[in-house]
């Protein structure tokens, strides 16, 4: 009994390595096109998320990598493909639908209610959720207020969770960019989100944030379970978190597969160092 | 329950099973958890207390082992001191930011056999090491996140062995009887707590403090300043250090006043700010941040405000301090004081957490006249006192209405001082420590065979029978001149301007005196903005002629006052620099508790000193420093160094030459 058996070894391996292959898929993408006029931004593009995995979508500007999140979450109407999302086919969706199915996201422009304090924009992500109308929220006292009290406690655990109780009463738009981007990512997670959809969430951090930030993301992956479909132009980055990375450019899918893979595929190579098309 | 609390008991825990008698609803710890303050009173505490400690009696705890504390202010930490006291066993507090081989060597030393740990970092800590720690059995831990998939085979979170002493007196009541007989038997005289010393030279030293050591000054405190239950204080310095163990623990415990523990080491200003503590502890840091911060925040502010900030903080100048010392004051002026109050002080105190303050401690380091005099100027008793892990804290405090910035207050009661023929301040007191754990060499240097304690500072009793502690009494020294080269003392003087944050002097056996200086980047920062200064990182705005210039006009300053003043005269600043880095604990350059390492800074920075004396004005320097996630770099660049102006010291007197 003399030493402590060497606990934390154990804990990496035994979760979060699981292959991706023997996971149930969360949401399928079959042959989706989507044009703006003569400009295919997708074309032809098939690919699927697991359940609890990191999924990275990645490629050069203009590749169409946002709007990949815009369609997966309703924003943008596919005009040719199949969505399936958690066994359920759709071909459109309203945004505010798509939380309501359990798919949130942050934006790569921070999207957040300047004037609002950390802990108003993220109660915010908490609205679908909230079941009360209108009438008992003006009446505020009774069932009202009790339910705010339920979604309080949980945004509190989220607050708590990624580390802002410092900022909690602080507006926003007073706050270092890198810490809204931490509250975006809070509000959410508030939705307790199946699918969460992370639009550069490290664009325009420097290498502290970008650490704290790359934490919180395997923290929400491994303890909360969420699956985790994320956009990021840093390489490193992407090779640490993501389980598989599917590489666009101009609108096709080039390479699918695990960081290693990937980063070995000429097409890849290609894309990134600048070959003429 | 006008009863007072006295001879509650002579050990801690006896007094924690007389307060859940006699304050039983009375609060006696709050944390804010989830933004929301959760209380506890002295009856549950004691339950807690009792579940925990019958816990470890389960995991075969036995009478004499000793338990390392690791973490920061958190209830269930100051819980697991009086269980582990309760069985007889021994707390050991330990910084919570020291890394893994700092820990180890306190951890070993201590030959400790349980961890109480606060999170999954020092879960992590503590077993990176435990292969060096055979003694080591357990570990308990408070937040469970992220250790839910770790072996729980030696690893136990708090609230699962409480849970087992629950049970366990549950099926069985006579557990919780033998568990208060159990410590009935406890004499005074047995050691409550090992506090190991920071340590500025050499390896830290276990102090080893007994019950009657911590509980006689607790309750001389408490009666020094009037303190009862009513009082309200805040935990947030680190348990390892004595003065949180006095404040938080030791007499809280004796007064059955109410602990609060902030929700991180972040929000302390926000907690601070909703508790309102009366009384509270802060080292002159905190209180020379706050006054840089509101300063800063007012030169943003709109002309109205600033105006009337400005005029209003003049007449609390004039009148604030009297006021506080209970002098006479026109009418007229206690009208215009107390509209002030209206306005600007009442906010003012509001906004930094001090509205029901009735008593604030600082110490640790000299604090700048001017801060010292803004804060009691408010209507904010502030004082100061002298002490160290040694004394149990207290050898001199100030009494309320004889307050004086440059000393430290008389000596506390029951305590004896004198000064030896070196200039070095020596004591005795109930409060003064049993031995030095595991290291008799090092109590015999400290302690004399009749409990005379050294404690290594430099000072001298001033004509109003108050102590002024001049520096540490192994670093005066002298200049080849044979001046007197006091460099905390000169150090200070320049930590005093806002622009400045560290400061280390050199001149012992040196022809003249020089300085390293640190710009606070808060102030300078802000300066710099304002005057459409673009700076990249501290390094470049360091380096900035502007910023020389300002920190030469400080330096320039200081030389002026020491000129005035005839023991001091002869150690002006001749030369200075102003460094490219920050001095940082993480490199080793300060302690954890953030004071200069003097030898180590020497011998890091041999070169720059070397350029300071050699007359050269550049010099170009390559320094490793160490990231917070344990990796390293460098940094380099060119350092200048300038000139000062040395004044003609004022004739000398002589009469104070012997003292230091």
């Amino acid at each position: 009994m003399s030493v402590i058996e060497k606990a934390a070894d154990i804990t990496a391996s035994s979760i979060g390595l699981q292959k991706a292959e023997e996971r149930e898929t969360l949401l399928d993408l079959a042959n989706v096109s989507l044009s703006f006029g003569g400009v295919k931004a997708i074309n032809n593009i098939s690919f699927d998320i697991k359940r609890g995995e990191v999924r990275a979508i990645i490629g050069p500007n203009g590749a169409g990598k946002t709007s990949m999140l815009n369609v997966i979450n309703g924003f943008y109407q596919p005009q040719e493909g199949v969505i399936t999302f958690r066994g359920s086919q759709r071909r459109s969706m309203k945004p505010h639908l798509a939380v309501s199915h359990g798919i949130a996201r942050t934006f790569q422009n921070v999207a957040l209610f300047k004037g609002m304090s950390t802990l108003d924009n993220i109660m915010a992500g908490r609205t679908t959720r909230m079941k009360r109308n209108m009438f008992w929220q003006i009446l505020y006292y009774g069932p009202a207020q009790r339910e705010e009290i339920a979604h309080r406690r949980k945004v509190e655990e989220i607050i708590d969770f990624l580390e802002i109780a410092h900022i909690r009463s602080t507006p926003v738009g007073k706050l270092p960019y890198g810490l809204q981007k931490r509250v975006e990512l809070a509000r959410a997670l508030a939705m307790e989100p199946d699918l969460l959809l992370l639009d550069e969430p490290m664009a325009g951090m420097n290498l502290e944030e970008k650490e704290d930030m790359s934490r919180f993301i395997i923290d929400v992956n491994e303890q909360l379970g969420t699956t985790i479909a994320l956009i990021e132009h840093d390489i490193g980055v992407v090779m640490d978190l993501s389980d598989r990375v599917v590489v666009l450019d101009y609108g096709r899918k080039i390479a699918d597969g695990s960081p290693e893979e990937v980063q070995k595929n000429q097409d890849v190579i290609d894309a990134y160092l600048g070959v003429s098309h | 329950m006008a009863q007072k609390p006295v001879n509650f008991g002579d050990t801690f825990p006896k007094v924690l099973l007389a307060n859940a008698t006699v304050f039983k609803d009375k609060p006696a710890m709050r944390e804010k958890d989830l933004g929301i303050w959760i209380t506890w009173n002295w009856g549950e505490v004691l339950e807690e207390v009792r579940a925990l400690s019958i816990g470890l009696q389960h995991l075969k705890f036995r009478s004499g082992e000793k338990v390392a504390i690791v973490g920061a202010n958190r209830p269930q930490l100051y819980w697991s001191i009086a269980a582990v006291q309760a069985l007889g066993g021994v707390p050991v507090p330990i910084y919570a930011d020291s890394v893994a081989e700092e820990m180890v060597y306190v951890l070993e030393h201590a030959d400790v056999s349980v961890a109480v740990v606060e999170d999954q970092e020092q879960v992590d800590k503590v077993l990176e090491i435990s292969d060096q720690l055979p003694k080591l059995k357990h570990i308990l831990y408070d937040d469970p996140r992220g250790l839910r998939d770790y072996d729980h085979g030696h690893l136990h979170a708090i609230t699962d062995i409480q849970g087992i002493g629950r049970a366990l007196i549950q099926e069985n009541p006579m557990l919780s009887t033998n568990w208060e007989a159990g410590f009935a038997g406890q004499s005074g005289a047995d050691v409550a707590v090992m506090l190991y010393t920071s340590g500025t030279t050499g390896r830290p030293k276990g102090v080893m403090l007994t019950y009657d050591n911590l509980v006689v000054s607790a309750r001389n405190a408490n009666a020094f300043d009037g303190l009862d239950s009513s009082e309200d204080t805040l935990a947030y310095l680190p348990m390892a250090w004595v003065g949180d163990h006095v404040f938080s623990y030791a007499q809280a415990l004796c007064a059955g006043y109410c602990v609060n523990c902030p929700e991180g080491a972040e929000t302390v200003l926000a907690d601070r700010k909703e508790i309102a503590p009366t009384y509270l502890f802060a080292p002159p840091r905190v209180f020379e941040g706050l006054l840089t911060h509101i300063q800063v925040r007012m030169e943003d502010a709109g002309p109205t405000k600033r105006a009337l900030f400005h005029y209003f903080l003049k007449v609390a100048e004039r009148v604030g301090e009297r006021l506080l010392n209970g002098e006479k004051v026109k009418l007229s002026e206690r009208l215009l004081y107390a509209l002030g109050e209206f306005c600007i002080y009442g906010p003012l105190k509001n906004q930094m957490g001090f509205s029901r303050l009735k008593v604030g401690y600082t110490a640790g380091e000299a604090i700048g006249p001017e801060i010292f005099k803004f804060y009691r100027s408010l209507g904010l008793n502030l004082k100061q006192l002298y002490g160290q892990t040694e004394s149990s804290v207290f050898i001199t405090l100030q009494p309320d209405g004889e307050i004086y910035s440059d000393t430290v207050g008389v000596p506390f009661t029951g305590v004896e001082i004198k000064i030896a023929e070196n200039g070095e301040v020596i004591y005795r007191s109930p409060g003064s420590f049993k031995a030095y754990y595991k290291n008799e060499e090092a109590t015999r240097e400290t302690k004399d065979a009749e409990g005379w304690v050294h404690t290594g500072d430099a000072g001298m009793f001033l004509e109003n029978g108050h102590l002024k502690i001049i520096d540490r009494a192994k670093d005066v020294g002298r200049l080849t001149s044979g001046a007197l080269f006091a460099p905390k003392y000169i150090e200070n003087k320049l930590k005093f301007f806002a622009n400045i944050k560290e400061v280390v002097a050199f001149g012992d056996q040196r022809g003249f005196a020089t300085a390293f200086i640190n710009i606070d980047l808060t102030s300078v920062g802000n300066w710099a903005e304002r005057n459409n200064i673009a700076y990249a990182s501290y390094q470049e705005l360091a380096a900035h002629p502007d910023v020389y210039e300002m920190i030469g006009a400080h330096v320039d300053q200081v030389n002026r006052d020491l000129a005035e003043e005839s023991l001091m005269s002869g150690a002006q600043i001749k030369r200075f620099l102003i460094l490219h880095k920050e001095l940082d604990a993480d490199d080793g350059e300060l302690t954890r508790t953030q004071k200069v390492r003097r030898k180590f800074i020497a011998e890091r920075y041999a070169p720059l000193i070397e350029a300071l004396y050699d007359g050269s004005t550049r010099k170009h320097v390559v320094t490793t420093v160490t990231f917070e996630d344990g990796r390293s770099g460098s940094v380099e660049g060119n350092v200048e160094i300038r000139d000062a102006n040395i004044y003609a010291a004022k004739p000398l007197s002589g009469q104070l030459e012997d003292a230091a």
